[in-house]
């Protein structure tokens, strides 16, 4: 019998003691819960993983590439293939939230907004990178790639441009949730912002793939896009969650 | 069990309603309310649909900015400063479908801060429900899910309890232990306001009765049974 | 209103003048001929189109400090505008690109901001359009604090990562040795573009301001009356 009769126990134990809660401890927290759903239902992971493998395909029958041109363009196919799924991902981690008004839960707890943003950034920055580390291999295979430069430069440009997709696409979900169409409206408001990033992210790709020139200027460049980003994103959070 | 008088002295008001109105568009879902509400006490919200219940619970709640006017919760205008110590529960469950029902109380012990690890099971208990149970939260029935989404709203141990129909689609059994409960918490001190669309379950137990009509308080009278009323007739 | 008029007026007499200085007064260009005087309309309207743009974020930063709904007036009338003279630059770029160097596009600095621009542009217009009524102006004026952080980062981007199209020179036309007349052909549209900015941004913010007052005015009834 699992509901039994409800009462109050004889000492009852104030479940205000103690402060409110702690930036870490929210977001520790709010992480594991997002992995740990993801994990049990693994919605996200399950889109993403198709529709990067789609696109993939559609592009190498799309063009008829030699191996030099390959080797050239495999960086910003790469990045598009990821946009794409990263778009895909970031609307169904936000739409778990809003299937039970989990949002309003947050709204009215203390918990400070800015853990709850970079929870939920972490969270999809895990999947992501996750997707990459499945598709790399694919990449590596069909277009017969292999790293001129420095590989630690490779991982680098990915680690710092998915963080620059990641964190602007997590904000503008949620910006996103509160409109009509709004499917729509993330991919709308997040391309424009993020072509310097890609911009730059296809270039260290590049770079390194091709052995042809430097890629730190473009890793400089994404590192200090994606801290002035995040603290725009930090700052206008709380904004945006109470928005209505 | 009938309330009768609140025989405590008249202390300060829990919370203070000056003016206030919400807006959603060109439509006044509440319009230019001011009332007052004395700690202690069960308020039962009663009204037609679209008369600004739930409007009404969601802008104390913090939810819901009011367009004018101001809502004052525990002595403090700005809600946020208070929330740790008000519960709300609507009708949707706040709870996510894929986790079990100690696994969600504990997130959300998390998020308010709560440290003591009895308190999520403490809690459950209180609803009636088993902490053992495994079962995800999607496949439990609506009775177990308000429950649980009580036992969330409850959580911190919140002064002020605000309910939007707590009642809903729940059977009669689990509705009838809810009300008792509710009654044990506001015998402890707690002011709780219930929206519903079943006010003869609180029959006995509330102390007060709210009604409202097209965004606005219509009248306000001692216990439930004679105040509802639909045509909106005497404000107080 | 009569300074409306009045104002309304001198820019047209302005860019009337900016007209005769443009198609007549300035000299055919040596290497471009005629073609080259889309330039004179081309450059006050990427400048404009980039002050507008700052104009707005400028009023969206005031806006969620204060709250106020007139700099949010003023966040949609020069978005609005900005728009206007932003698809000017676009237009009139190809257009005088195609006869001159043969191409209709390049991805060069310049260019490619602007275009990006445009799009955050839009998707500012979009995100008015689509959100609830209540949030709107918050969330646009969140977009448009990222939009012109962006701005800055496109620039620098394209500058230094896409090696592929290099700038075109614009020959005599803007390097050392510019011919006054020309000079004066720029700055007289640049005042007369800068005008008529103003004078269409003035509308559109007196007819947002209108539009807010008429809510204010329902929802003023709606809460008296209870009208639905």
């Amino acid at each position: 019998m699992a509901t039994s009769a409800m009462s109050i126990p004889p000492s009852a134990n104030s479940g205000r003691k103690g402060e409110g809660p702690t930036f870490s401890d929210v977001l520790r927290a709010t992480l594991a819960k997002d992995l740990r759903l993801e994990w049990r239902s693994k919605e996200a992971i399950n889109s993403m993983l198709f529709f990067a493998l789609l696109v993939v395909v559609i592009f190498s029958f799309a063009f008829d590439l030699t191996a030099e041109e390959s080797r050239r363009i495999a960086g910003g196919l790469m990045w598009v293939a990821l946009l794409f799924a990263a778009v895909v991902a970031l609307n169904q981690t936000w739409a778990r939230e809003l299937r039970n008004q989990a949002l309003d839960a947050y709204r009215i707890s203390p918990a400070p907004p800015e853990a709850l943003f970079l929870a939920k950034t972490i969270g999809n920055f895990i999947f992501v990178i996750l997707l990459e580390a499945l598709m790399a291999p694919l990449f590596v295979i069909f277009y017969n790639l292999r790293s001129v430069g420095p590989p630690y430069q490779l991982a680098l440009a990915f680690v710092l441009g998915t963080w620059a997709l990641v964190s602007n696409g997590t904000f503008f979900a949620a910006m996103s949730i509160r409109t009509r169409s709004r499917e729509v409206m993330l991919p709308l408001l997040l391309f424009p912002i993020s072509i310097p990033a890609l911009l730059a992210m296809v270039s260290a790709t590049s770079t390194v793939l091709t052995g042809e020139g430097d890629a730190h200027l473009s890793l400089v460049f994404l590192a200090v896009y994606d801290v002035v980003f995040t603290i725009v994103g930090l700052f206008l959070f709380e904004t945006v969650l109470h928005a209505e | 069990m009938s309330t009768g008088e609140n025989s405590q002295p008249p202390s300060a008001p829990i919370l203070v309603l000056k003016e206030v109105t919400k807006l959603f568009g060109r439509f006044a879902a509440l319009r230019a309310i001011s009332a007052e509400f004395t700690p202690g006490r069960l308020y039962v919200v009663l009204g037609d649909n679209g008369a600004g219940k739930s409007t009404l619970l969601r802008a104390i709640a913090g939810l819901a900015r009011p367009t004018r006017g101001d809502v004052q919760v525990l002595g403090s205008a700005k809600i946020h400063e208070v929330t740790a110590r008000i519960g709300y529960m609507a009708h949707a469950p706040l709870l996510y479908d894929e986790m079990d029902a100690m696994e969600n109380l504990r997130y959300a012990a998390r998020l308010y801060g709560i440290s003591d690890p009895a308190r999520c099971e403490q809690v459950v208990r209180m609803v009636g429900l088993d902490p053992t149970l495994a079962r995800r939260v999607g496949q439990y029935s609506q009775g177990m899910r308000q429950r649980l989404s009580l036992a969330r709203a409850v959580l911190n141990d919140p002064e002020l309890l605000l309910l939007d129909e707590p009642f809903s689609n729940v059977d009669i059994v689990s509705a009838r232990e809810m009300v008792r409960l509710l009654g044990q918490m506001r015998d402890t001190g707690k002011t709780i306001l219930v929206v519903t669309h079943q006010p003869i379950l609180l029959e006995g137990v509330a102390d007060e009765s709210v009604v409202m009509s097209a965004g606005q308080i219509v009248a306000r009278e001692r216990g439930v049974s004679s105040a509802y009323r639909h045509d909106a007739a005497e404000v107080r | 209103m009569k300074s409306f008029v009045i104002f309304a007026l001198i820019t047209l007499a302005l860019l009337t003048f900016g007209l005769y200085q443009a198609l007549v007064a300035a000299p055919t260009e040596a290497t471009m001929g005629d073609v080259q005087r889309i330039f004179y309309y081309h450059l006050p309207s990427a400048i404009i189109a980039f002050l507008c743009f700052f104009a707005n974020f400028g009023a969206s930063v005031y806006y969620l400090a204060k709250r106020c709904p007139k700099s949010d007036a003023v966040a949609v009338a020069t978005a609005e505008v900005g728009i206007v003279f932003c698809t000017v630059v676009l237009i009139t770029g190809p257009l005088w690109a195609r006869p001159v160097w043969g191409i209709w596009w390049t991805w060069d600095a310049r260019l490619t901001s602007t275009l990006v621009l445009w799009l955050i542009y839009v998707s500012y217009l979009l995100l008015r359009r689509y959100s609830a009524a209540g949030q709107n102006p918050v969330l646009c004026a969140v977009l448009a604090i990222f939009g012109a952080v962006d701005v800055v980062f496109v620039y620098m981007s394209i500058r230094w990562f896409r090696t592929q199209h290099p700038a075109p020179v614009f020959g005599g036309g803007e390097n050392s040795g510019i011919d006054p007349r020309m000079a004066h052909a720029v700055y007289w549209n640049l005042l007369a573009f800068s005008a008529m900015a103003l004078l269409v941004i003035w509308l559109r913010y007196r007819l947002e301001r209108l539009r807010q007052q008429v809510d204010e005015a329902h929802a003023t009834r709606a809460i008296a009356g209870g009208s639905r």
